[in-house]
């Protein structure tokens, strides 16, 4: 990857990384998780992934699904900045005049399915995945998932019949950032060896650093791994990614910030001073 | 083709189902390995059947995608695996987005006999008919079945239906509508209202209360939801006492259904649920079954007289 394009996807993620910040605010969201995975879907949908406001109906176009559907605002914040959602609508956000919330909803161009409940989209996107195949079309079908979502016993199913019928169409891209709501994984429910889990159910498996370009971009044009097993990327990062404030605080899951520590969020992002952050921890949602 | 020259021509679930998909590509066959009635399909249907073994989540979460791509599955499973198991899945990705997915599903009600309470579908219609844009059906037989499917299948909204392949000497109006019940004939002493496999027993019923010189109207309630409303209150209208026979808990089904168009209504009837109260049912061979839990013909004939109302 040259330097130039390196910096060009690091000046994008900054700005969907502000997007977040913003949005963590009047009602809050799922911020800590939306930044782990913000350098993973902005390399997708600005780099790799045939996915742009041309082709949104396009059968042959790539798919992305959001399976750990609470990182919503990282995915608003790309489809603001690649043109595909109006910068506007995140004004509306939590607001009933329109449908920007805490998790994907259709009514939001670019997002191809709905999600919150976690375990879900796994087996939906291995559908679409099996029809591509069907019809011999080689759209290439994505689906980032997060690593505490690993709990759900139906994205391991998914594993199973994803590898029984060789998709290899189909990536399962892993957000491992090492926490679930508000534990570390490994605190509560280890998934540790991870990579030989996903190898056992007969996938081929990659693990790189999430937040690193020249990695995403070498693992991601090396697809598909073979030619008959399912494709499994896991991408190490951390909750809370660019803001060291609540950067890997298992308390820091769901963020609802007042105005003025999103003023200092934005500068601590660019890193001119650490924010003091005092707004209420471990929010239920 | 109309529903009623498929029904004329089809003998099985298996024989049309293989027809509608060979004429009609966008139709894919699922199943989370229950073969039995669709033995046949794989080598016709190749890649468009799909067996995921025993992951009902799974299969449920893929009919979704692939109806996202514009197929329309049709999907098998036991009547608890495909409603109780999955259940989210249904809900979430096949109701939130309002997916044509068919779900048929195998043994339902009594039709599990022998296999304990783990395998008793007795709330599957209250599951199904609470999730938004689901249709629900329960043929009363084979023929019945095979007449409602093709319509049930052309429809844009998912559904979920009872499978039932009991053969049967009555003969069903084969012009099915969705929302229409089958009015078998009006009484004005009582009228059966029920749904499925119990529709035959029903007829016992009726004809042994016929005999005592009752005049007794039976209604082949086979389409759930949306339900035919004009039948039912046309029947609490001409009949004295209303009674519903379901194998399925007394809350959520058909006793329920009826309840609910009386009180949409502002109408006042008597109405005798024949149901599963809060219990499963004694497991068994069917014809045990039906002894033992009062749903033969003769035992809901008494069962019907024998109520009192309160």
């Amino acid at each position: 990857m040259t330097t130039e394009k390196n910096q060009k996807l690091r000046a994008l993620a900054l700005k969907v990384r502000e997007h977040i910040i913003r949005m963590s605010t009047d009602g809050g969201c799922f911020t800590g998780a939306s930044l782990s995975c913000t350098d993973l879907i902005v390399y997708l949908y600005s780099e790799y992934l045939n996915i742009s406001k041309e082709n949104l109906d396009d059968p042959n176009r790539d798919y992305l699904f959001l399976s750990k559907g609470h990182d919503v605002p990282a995915l608003y914040g790309t489809l603001v900045e690649l043109g595909i959602l109006e910068e506007a609508r995140l004004k509306n956000h939590l607001k009933t005049n329109d449908h920007i919330y805490w998790h994907p909803n259709t009514n939001v161009p670019g997002i191809e399915f709905h999600s919150g409940s976690l375990g879900h989209l796994p087996a939906v996107a291995l559908g679409v995945a099996m029809d591509c195949k069907m019809r011999k079309q080689n759209n290439k079908i994505f689906v980032i998932t997060g690593d505490g979502e690993l709990n759900e016993g139906s994205v391991w199913e998914t594993m199973l019949v994803a590898s029984a019928y060789k998709m290899n169409n189909i990536t399962f891209v892993v957000d491992r950032n090492h926490f679930q709501a508000n534990m570390r994984t490994e605190d509560l429910i280890p998934l540790e060896p991870l990579a030989p889990k996903f190898e056992a159910f007969g996938c081929n498996v990659k693990r790189i650093d999430g937040h690193d370009f020249v990695a995403l971009e070498e693992a991601f044009t090396s697809l598909p791994f073979s030619d008959d097993k399912p494709n499994v990327v896991i991408v190490d990062t951390v909750r809370g990614k660019g803001l060291p404030s609540i950067e890997e605080q298992a308390l820091r899951w769901f963020c609802n910030f007042s105005h003025d520590e999103v003023e200092q969020l934005l500068k601590e992002l660019h890193g001119v001073e650490q924010a003091i952050i005092t707004s209420e921890k471990l929010v239920v949602r | 083709m109309s529903a009623k020259a498929d029904a004329t021509i089809m003998k099985s679930y298996e024989e049309l189902i293989k027809q509608t998909a060979l004429n009609d590509e966008r139709y894919v066959v699922m199943t989370a390995e229950n073969r039995a009635i669709i033995r046949s399909l794989p080598p016709i249907l190749k890649e468009r059947f799909i067996d995921t073994g025993i992951t009902e989540q799974c299969m449920i979460g893929m009919s979704a995608g692939l109806a996202l791509r514009g197929r329309i599955p049709i999907v098998h499973a036991l009547a608890t695996f495909l409603t109780l198991r999955p259940f989210e899945f249904v809900r979430t990705d096949v109701g939130i987005a309002n997916l044509p997915v068919k779900l048929s599903s195998f043994v339902p009600g009594f039709l599990s006999d022998g296999n304990g309470p783990t395998h008793q579908a007795i709330e599957d219609v209250s599951l199904m008919r609470g999730i938004p844009g689901m249709q629900v059906f329960c043929p009363a037989s084979n023929e019945d079945m095979l007449a409602m499917l093709p319509k049930i299948w052309a429809s844009p909204h998912p559904s979920y239906v009872r499978i039932n392949t009991r053969p049967t000497d009555y003969k069903h109006d084969t012009n099915f509508e969705i929302g229409k019940a089958e009015v078998v004939s009006k009484g004005k002493d009582l009228t059966f209202l029920v749904y499925g496999m119990l529709f035959d027993q029903v007829r016992e019923a009726k004809e042994i209360l016929e005999k005592q010189g009752l005049d007794v109207g039976l209604i082949n309630m086979r389409s759930l939801k949306p339900v035919d409303e004009a039948a039912i209150l046309e029947a609490a209208k001409y009949s004295k006492r209303l009674v519903t026979v379901e194998d399925h808990f007394k809350t959520g089904g058909l006793y329920t259904i009826v309840g609910e168009v009386f009180l949409k209504n502002r109408v006042m009837a008597d109405v005798m649920p024949l149901a599963l109260d809060e219990r499963w049912y004694r497991p068994g061979l069917l014809s045990e079954v039906l002894e033992y839990e009062g749903f033969t013909g003769a035992k809901i004939a008494e069962r019907a007289m024998n109520h009192e109302l309160v």
